[in-house]
């Protein structure tokens, strides 16, 4: 399990390899704080090479997502299988979140 | 019929490990595709955490037994720890799908594990000073 960031264009684009859990979910919520921190407001969470995400994961997406925004900011998520999509909508986070079927409709849409 | 005893430390990085055991037991007497996917892991995963972090609060000395048992209609796993306990009716009494609750940090892990499994209950251990989380999940094909 992963994370790498690049920047296309605008955007800082995380792609999730492997599972997002209590055991690794500090090290990407640390990744996006400190580009965060270094002024970065786009970002895109991409999870086409994800497995399954914990309670632990979806709760670290929602910290990023509410540190993004009150540093005006704006978070979107990208490729979420049907699984993830399930559990997404099990926690009603589907709600919370912008979610893109394509990483491409994501980028476009900031 | 196929069995899984496991016994890990209090180590949340053991938990990926184990829980790919049982995912490949299910997978081996042909559970369905998102069971296997989806319900177990992530059931499994939040079991095992909670075990790690509230019942034995990460203390290296306490470790988590791990029990599975798979067979065509069921899998039942057991999670046991060494710890004080937690009160699953507690823990879930709070709706993290309520509009209040959305961005919270935590409070997801009890409501999942109950969402993806078709039982979920707590017992204490039989010898004393620890607890059994007990889930089942019934097979589809």
């Amino acid at each position: 399990m992963s994370f790498s960031i690049k920047k296309e264009g605008e955007v800082v684009v995380v792609d999730v390899e492997g599972q997002l859990i209590v055991g690794n979910r500090q090290e990407l919520k640390q990744k996006v704080l400190d580009e965060l921190e270094k002024g970065e407001k786009r970002f895109l969470i991409d999870f086409s090479q994800t497995g399954y995400i914990d309670s632990s994961g979806l709760g670290v997406l929602v910290s990023l997502s509410k540190k993004i925004r009150e540093q005006g900011g704006e978070l979107r998520l990208a490729n979420l299988n049907d699984d993830l999509k399930t559990l997404f909508e099990l926690t009603k986070l589907d709600t919370l979140f912008q979610i893109a079927d394509t990483r491409e409709r994501a980028l476009s849409s900031f | 019929m196929r069995t899984l005893d496991v016994e890990i430390p209090s180590d949340i990085g053991q938990i990926e490990r184990v829980v790919d055991l049982v995912q490949r037991e299910c997978a081996e007497m042909a559970y369905a595709p998102r069971q296997v996917s989806l319900n177990v892991p992530v059931a499994l995963s939040e079991a095992i955490s909670n075990a790690i972090l509230r019942g034995n609060g990460e203390d290296p000395e306490k470790q988590v037994r791990i029990r599975a048992r798979v067979d065509a209609s069921e899998l039942v796993v057991e999670v046991e720890d060494e710890g004080e306990g937690f009160d699953l009716t507690e823990c879930t009494s709070n709706d993290p799908t309520r509009p209040e609750n959305l961005e919270n940090e935590q409070g997801r892990g009890l409501f999942l594990m109950q969402r993806l499994m078709d039982r979920v209950e707590r017992t204490r251990r039989p010898e004393g000073g620890g607890n059994i989380v007990r889930m089942t999940l019934r097979r589809a094909s």
